[in-house]
């Protein structure tokens, strides 16, 4: 048969096809393999299932080495619902000894997007938390019978003292917000809340590690990827040495039960907080396991709010406690020498106005005026170096404030907890403003003797007491003595040195010890301990004036200074006295003596929280 | 004459098609790779360890070889003076299959020996090629002589269809198909083709890709849209043969388009289809005034396939959006394969995609692929064999495995117009019909391009009865064509 030329050009047109379509193959193909990227990641999730070892956290132990926070195992049953088969929920209720109301409550919680929002089929989900290690073990055992379900490690934060949950602080899940902030977090993570739990957490976390295993599509691990080559070890989280005596932290926090307000204990020579109490304070044990959530809403729901940390958080009017820091002021502005006398008949009368004192010799000089807490003198001292001749107030309340500044008053001290006060200390610009620019010595002299709009932390009291004792330094306070491997940051290990000549703080000391010897802090006055004190009693508006006193021991080489507010308690010498004066002698000499005894036992005893006007439902 | 049978064995040594025997050997031997790569599970089994699919696949090979050398042994006549009751034979065993398979996964299309099982319909490949070349092969036949002519090519290649459908094997039926190019060799008209392929590719894309809009119209329209304007200016160069108009229309479709992109940079979007219908309905018009002065006819079937082509498209979005319920939808893209709902919408081809995506360049290397190795791929030891290539062997492997199924089609087509008569030419632009299809539907399915058709990839895919079959239709026609010049006479 004859070829037919003009069929056979057909091959053309075939032969072009398969050309085409293998050419548009070819342009597909280098497009996903070369072009895209998005395939080599899609794969990697796919196949790699990273599985996060977790690091131990840092253990907390106080000053003397004594275990104050470790960790505990707790075991999480969590499940990925699209891989849970029919199982028999009586062998499972049984395994773990719950009902099965509770179980189909515990998965109908699981399920309802309210209460969790992350629910997905395809993702690991929370059944049930913090079984006990026998749950675990027998749930081990018998997890084969339940294909889907798996058991998460965890560890939960135990304490060896229940004290100091205000410094301690505890741990709790991530929130949203945190793995938005900080990408080491993943959902279901622990994360530190209040305390050095959250100042410290980056040391006390560590470092995750990693595992890589192999998934099959059936999400079945097919060993580790590479024989655990690109695997990491986790490290765990750096140790914590507390400044804290747990012994002291614990004694203060039983003297000041039964009334609201915060001690504060430092080491002058380094700045290291002894003890830090704020009062009413709670349980730290209540905020750790299943029932956190409840226990916390209702220490929030709580009026006296004992969340609220007093020590740092409180700003309150330092009233006569403020006395020391002015003198030192007067005296190195040259306003006083430390013979100056000042008048004082029951008060101080200038201009119609009149600030109310006690009865005491007239006139009277510096010392024997912190003796007594003369109030003239200090009005006097403070209205001579404001309107100055020669000078503006507007100037002089600025080197006045400068000065207190430089005390650490005003603003935050920069403790290594999360949250801290700064206080108030008006400026110039404060009294123009709300004084229309007409306003002198005379105007504001309440705050030369801690009232008016001064305001101060117990912290910051207790840290110008430090000062004094150390004649002229302070250290920025720290609750963290040693970080394990790691040097503690610059900022407490850099001496803070006020404008003040040393040779005034030895004035204001000698004042000091007299109020102990002779004057207001006569109760502090204990055989071998060369207390010195300032008491303070601040007016408020919440009721009865607050009971404050500072001081540190003993005279010479200090070696605890101690800031004492009570709130609605009345004189200084009634309770703030008392109980520095315990304090004090706790921590020198580790125990009262006998003839203190009652006074340790009034402390105990006493109730002032019914003079605050809250009243708990 | 019958010649002494070694000099046969040695003439016959010299002349078969090397070429051909070659590709076929490295597509087998790669494929067995592949299988071993795709069931490898970490527990270093040997290739050759039979109680593997690679063992098992190598021992297909080998029964395979010894069956392609038995049929170079058997007189070439004897094909074409038997192909009506081979074709008959095979036509009986598939009716059995209906009958005496069991039901494997709601199919009926295995015959199962003992440890044995078969894919009669495998072996309706060359038994239907065979009949089809005898049909075309009677004296003086001429598919165009008469129209009954047609009607017996067609009952020829729907009688395995039909058979097939009812074992509930569709992918293997729409093989069948594929014999349109045959008949287009042969002599029917191009137009057919043509409307066969762009009715079946613009059905697909039109449903497919019905969702992405892309300048404002389904991406599906857009690429039949431009694919109808494509083919229409090739018609008017190749077909109409007017290089005047054909230069003119490309010149307004491109100029037009630049416009409607620079355009679209200066945040002005012109709708897809107020381009597309100026466009095409201007070419039409013009093409339209232009034709009163040259043959109207050509002109006409221009004009007919840019104007059926739209109305198709449009009816086939009206019925499918319109007309029919979601779950009548989904039931169709199922069945077509566009959408597979094993887990959900696209699950297998979205996981082949991944595999062979992330392969990159060169591959993951031989063994290292993680995807298909932890059985992400389904089937990836039968129809998504190319995965394993594409992750192990990246961009370079899978490009080089296309082109040797590309020199195999070019030379099987060489070999095709070689032969001296029709018998042996229609039977082997059967051979590389099938070979087209399955090329282009697997591959195409595997990267995502085709509708999911279960048909294996020849010579790699995982199975004795694919091997065999393609291993008979190919040694089949190197017997005929090693017999060309013993025709001369």
């Amino acid at each position: 048969m004859a070829k037919d030329y003009k069929l056979e050009k057909r091959k053309y047109v075939i032969s072009g096809f398969i050309i085409l379509i293998v050419a548009i193959y070819i342009v597909r193909l280098f497009n996903l393999q070369v072009g895209d990227e998005k395939y080599k990641l899609n794969a990697e999730s796919n196949a790699f299932l990273k599985r996060t070892v977790y690091p131990a956290r840092g253990l907390i132990y106080d000053r003397n080495g004594e275990l104050v926070v470790f960790n505990q195992p707790a075991y999480d049953v969590m499940l990925i619902p699209k891989d849970v088969e029919h199982f028999d929920t009586v062998a499972f209720c049984n395994t773990l000894g719950i009902t099965r109301e509770e179980l189909a409550r515990k998965w109908a919680e699981m399920k309802d997007h309210k209460r969790n929002p992350g629910y997905s089929a395809y993702t690991p989900q929370k059944l049930l938390s913090h079984l006990s290690q026998e749950d675990y073990g027998r749930l081990q055992e018998k997890l084969y019978l339940f294909p889907g379900f798996y058991i998460q490690k965890r560890t939960i934060r135990q304490y060896n003292h229940l004290t100091g949950a205000n410094i301690l602080g505890n741990i709790r899940e991530v929130s949203a917000k945190d793995l938005e902030r900080d990408s080491y977090y993943r959902s279901g993570d622990y994360t530190g809340d209040l305390g050095v739990e959250k100042s410290y957490e980056k040391y006390l976390r560590g470092i995750k590690g990693e595992e890589i295993l192999m998934k099959d599509a059936l999400g079945r691990v097919k060993g580790k990827y590479e024989d655990g080559m690109y695997d990491t070890s986790p490290e765990s989280g750096k140790n914590l040495t507390l400044s804290i005596d747990v012994n002291l932290q614990a004694y203060g926090e039983s003297l000041m039960r039964g009334k609201i307000g915060a001690i504060v204990a430092i080491e002058p020579e380094t700045g290291e907080i002894l003890a830090l109490v704020t009062s009413p304070s709670y349980d730290p044990s209540l905020l750790i396991g299943r029932d956190r959530g409840k226990n916390y809403a209702s220490l929030v729901q709580d009026p006296y709010k004992p969340l609220f940390d007093r020590a740092l958080q409180a700003a309150y009017p330092p009233g006569s406690t403020f006395k020391p820091s002015q003198g030192l002021i007067f005296l190195q502005e040259g306003i006083i020498n430390p013979g100056t006398s000042f008048p004082c008949s029951r008060g101080y009368h200038n201009h119609g106005l009149t600030v109310g004192c006690h009865g005491h010799a007239s006139p009277i000089a510096l010392k024997p005026a912190l003796q007594t807490s003369c109030n003239a003198y200090f009005c006097w001292g403070f209205k001579n170096m404001i309107d100055k001749a020669g000078t503006k107030p507007v100037d002089q309340l600025t080197k006045w404030k400068d000065y207190l500044v430089s005390m650490g008053y005003g603003y935050k001290l920069g403790v290594d907890l999360p949250s801290e006060s700064r206080g108030f200390i008006p400026n110039s610009e404060y009294y123009t403003k709300n004084y229309k620019g007409s306003w002198s010595g005379n105007t504001i002299i309440s705050i030369s003797i801690g009232q008016g709009e001064v305001l101060a932390t117990p912290l910051q009291i207790a840290n110008l007491c430090a000062t004094i004792a150390n004649r002229g330094f302070f250290y920025t306070p720290h609750v963290v003595k040693e970080i394990q491997d790691t040097i503690l940051p610059a900022k407490y290990r850099t001496r803070h040195t006020p404008p003040v000549d040393r040779k005034w703080y030895d004035v204001i000391a000698e004042g000091m010890r007299m109020a102990v010897l002779g004057g207001t802090c006569k109760g502090a006055n204990i055989a071998g301990l060369e207390i010195c004190g300032k008491t303070g009693t601040a007016q408020n508006p919440h009721g009865m004036d607050h009971s404050a006193f500072m001081g540190f021991a003993p005279y010479k080489n200090p070696k605890i200074a101690v800031a004492v507010y009570v709130e609605n308690a009345g004189y200084g010498a009634a309770y703030g006295v008392p109980i520095g004066s315990l304090m004090i002698e706790k921590y020198l000499k580790g125990e009262i003596s006998p003839e203190r005894k009652h006074v340790e036992t009034n402390m105990l005893n006493s109730n002032t929280i019914k003079y605050s006007g809250v009243t708990k439902h | 004459m019958e010649l002494p049978s070694t000099d046969r064995s040695a003439s016959l040594f010299r002349t078969v098609d090397w070429p051909t025997i070659i590709l076929y050997l490295l597509l087998v031997a790669a494929g067995v790779f592949s299988i071993y790569a795709a069931s490898y599970d970490f527990d270093n089994a040997s290739v050759f360890d039979f109680n593997e699919f690679s063992g098992k696949q190598t021992l297909w090979v080998g029964l395979g070889l010894l069956l392609g050398i038995i049929i170079l042994q058997i007189d070439y006549r004897v094909y074409e003076t038997y192909a009506y009751l081979i074709y008959g034979v095979v036509l009986l065993v598939l009716i059995a299959t209906i009958f005496l398979a069991p039901d494997i996964k709601g199919s009926r299309s295995w015959l199962v020996f003992g440890p044995v099982s078969l894919q009669p319909a495998e072996f309706g490949k060359f038994a239907t090629a065979l009949a089809l070349a005898k049909l075309f092969s009677g004296y003086n036949f001429s598919l165009n002589a008469k129209i009954s002519n047609y009607f017996r090519a067609m009952i020829i290649i729907f009688l395995p269809i039909a058979l097939i459908l009812m074992q509930k094997e569709t992918g293997s039926a729409l093989v069948y198909i594929s014999l349109i190019f045959v008949l287009y060799r042969e002599g029917m008209s191009g137009l057919v083709l043509l409307s066969v392929l762009s009715a079946i590719s613009w059905f697909v894309v039109t449903v497919k890709y019905a969702t992405p809009l892309f300048m404002g119209i389904p991406l599906g329209q857009f690429i039949v849209l431009t694919a109808v304007m494509v083919v229409f200016l090739i018609m008017i160069f190749t077909y109409c043969r007017n290089p005047r108009l054909g230069r003119n229309l490309t010149l307004a479709f491109g100029g037009s388009a630049l416009i409607v992109w620079i355009l679209s940079l200066f945040g002005i979007n012109v709708s897809g289809m107020v381009y597309f219908m100026l466009m095409l309905g201007g070419g039409v018009v013009y093409t339209a005034i232009v034709m009163f002065r040259h043959h109207i006819g050509k002109y006409l079937v221009s004009i007919g396939f840019v104007v059926s082509s739209v109305i198709f498209m449009f009816s086939v979005n009206y019925v499918f959006t319109n007309v029919l319920g979601n779950h009548q939808q989904m039931r169709i893209k199922v069945a077509l394969g566009i959408e597979d709902n094993l887990r959900g919408a696209g699950y297998n081809v979205n996981q082949s995609k991944i595999a062979i995506g992330s392969g990159g360049l060169t591959g993951k290397g031989f063994l290292n692929g993680t995807q298909t190795k932890l059985k992400y791929v389904p089937e990836q030891h039968t129809d998504f064999i190319f995965c394993t290539i594409g992750e192990e062997e990246g961009f370079v492997g899978s490009v080089a495995v296309l082109a040797l199924f590309l020199m195999l089609i070019l030379r099987l087509v060489h070999i095709a117009e070689r032969q001296p008569n029709v018998f042996g030419r229609v039977y082997a632009y059967c051979v590389l019909s099938y070979l087209i299809f399955h090329l282009c539907i697997n591959i195409g399915m595997v990267i995502g391009l085709c509708p999911v058709i279960g048909i294996p990839l020849p010579f790699f895919s995982y199975g004795g009865s694919a091997l065999w079959g393609f291993t008979i239709l190919l040694f089949i026609l190197l017997r005929i064509d090693a017999a060309r010049h013993e025709h001369r006479n």
